[in-house]
């Protein structure tokens, strides 16, 4: 029998090795898989590559993982926001690499990775300081850079149901990055506010397949970013 | 520095400006800050649809107190409300919508812009600055009809509208028209031209505040 429900978030972030390129759903806030995160804190994987669309902001969930020194180098279209200090003064200081990727590049670099494409053209940042280097070529009249496509080792997503066999649906804004990101990691952990039987969520609306996702863990209260940024927390706790 | 006899117009003319030239029905994607005040001013008889780019097309206004939720947000992570109508996608389905050329106008801001349509909007270049792009050079590559709102100085009183671009480039050639507080002004092949002046504004005044030549229709 199928059966990819796992039965915590530390079981579902085991095997996360030292110097793993590791994909994290969310853009900002909403779709961040903050228990998934810091499950992997206390796993203690380091040396780690982290594709995410920001930095995370005040000291728990994505900023936590920087701030512990895990993360080696970050591939992202935007590391600022409100409050997020940890990932720019680590970046003052030259102690954390930085890939900056325009936001759709970044997008289709995740989804080519995962439908096997190894690189594609996009007209984005032609004649910008972030297609220095590359490859660029002219396609009717037009000019376009070559960038290639991103592969992880794991997948931390977040979503709002999921089944056994992994299909998954999101809530909202938060589906961002995940969908795409659980088809471009060898491993896709996710985590679900809830766990349905097969068939309560119609094949229909079904947003990523089962055969994406390897790992399912149910966290039916998850952590809100903003309010522990607010109460000033830190993780570890 | 600010002279007060000149006048110009508001934030919020501006914006006035800038919704009006927008076509019934237009799918329209604004950017973070004075762009966001464009969704204001839409004529009672016209439909837009907002797009924005974390996932979303019919954004509606801000919700009331209480009623936020912080999984429903635009790209400045704001939150926002959903439209009866209204869609959510993933991120590479959202800027297919961009670079595919599905959205109709997008309304940013600017640091710079030149008289060839050149665009920078994301960063100054200092050194000690962190880079953040997110979707602006998606956006100025893929949407068809790019409109730029800005003051037409700086604080400082430095160009705006200039001959070249000194910060980094956002695109090259890809605006279409500025909205200022003086004027608006056309980015054409044959250069920069003023279609309108700004109340109390002449054109020699604002040459002198344009760090490239302006031309009349």
């Amino acid at each position: 029998m199928i059966n990819k429900i796992y039965r915590s978030a530390a079981e579902a972030v085991e095997g996360i090795f030292d110097g793993a390129t590791i994909m994290i759903s969310g853009f900002g806030e909403a779709g961040s898989p903050i228990e998934l995160i810091h499950a992997l804190i206390d796993q203690g994987a380091k040396d780690l590559t982290i594709v995410s669309n920001n930095t995370g902001s005040g000291h728990v969930g994505l900023a936590a993982l920087i701030e512990n020194k895990r993360v080696r180098k970050m591939i992202c279209s935007f590391p600022r926001t409100a409050n997020s200090t940890v990932f720019p003064e680590l970046y003052r200081k030259g102690e954390i690499e930085l890939e900056l990727v325009p936001q759709g590049t970044l997008a289709e670099r995740i989804r080519s990775g995962g439908a096997g494409i190894p690189a594609f053209y996009t007209p984005t940042s032609y004649g910008t300081p972030l297609a220095e280097g590359k490859e660029t070529r002219e396609f009717n009249g037009t000019m376009y850079v070559m960038e290639h496509a991103i592969r992880a080792d794991f997948s931390l997503v977040k979503c709002k149901s999921a089944d056994r066999y992994g299909n998954l649906i999101y809530n909202k804004t938060a589906r961002n990055f995940g969908p795409i990101m659980c088809t471009a990691a060898e491993t896709a952990i996710v985590q679900a506010k809830e766990i349905v039987e097969p068939g309560e969520i119609d094949p229909e609306i079904v947003v990523t397949p089962g055969i994406f996702v390897k790992r399912v863990v149910e966290i039916s209260n998850p952590l809100e970013e903003s309010q522990l940024v607010k109460e000033g927390r830190s993780y570890p706790w | 520095m600010v002279d007060k006899s000149i006048k110009g117009w508001s934030r919020n003319e501006m914006a006035q400006k800038v919704a009006l030239d927008i076509q019934d029905g237009a799918y329209v994607n604004l950017g973070i800050g004075m762009p966001e005040l464009v969704a204001d001013f839409v004529p009672e008889d016209r439909e837009f649809i907002y797009h924005t780019e974390n996932g979303l097309l019919g954004m509606g206004p801000a919700p009331k107190e209480g009623e936020e939720d912080p999984e429903l947000i635009n790209a400045g992570k704001k939150p926002v409300t959903a439209i009866a109508g209204a869609s959510f996608f993933h991120h590479a389905d959202s800027f297919t919508m961009i670079r595919g050329k599905h959205i109709d106008v997008c309304v940013l801001g600017a640091m710079q812009v030149a008289e060839n349509g050149d665009l920078a909007n994301w960063s100054t270049g200092e050194p000690h600055a962190i880079p953040a792009v997110g979707g602006a050079m998606d956006l100025v590559a893929g949407v068809k009809t790019i409109y730029v709102i800005t003051q037409h100085t700086t604080k400082e009183g430095e160009f705006k509208i200039v001959k070249e671009c000194t910060y980094p480039l956002t695109g090259q050639k890809v605006v279409d028209r500025i909205y200022t507080d003086l004027a608006v002004i056309d980015v054409k092949e044959e250069g920069l031209f003023v279609k309108e002046l700004g109340p109390g504004i002449t054109f020699e005044y604002l040459q002198e505040k344009t760090g490239a030549k302006l031309n009349q229709y």
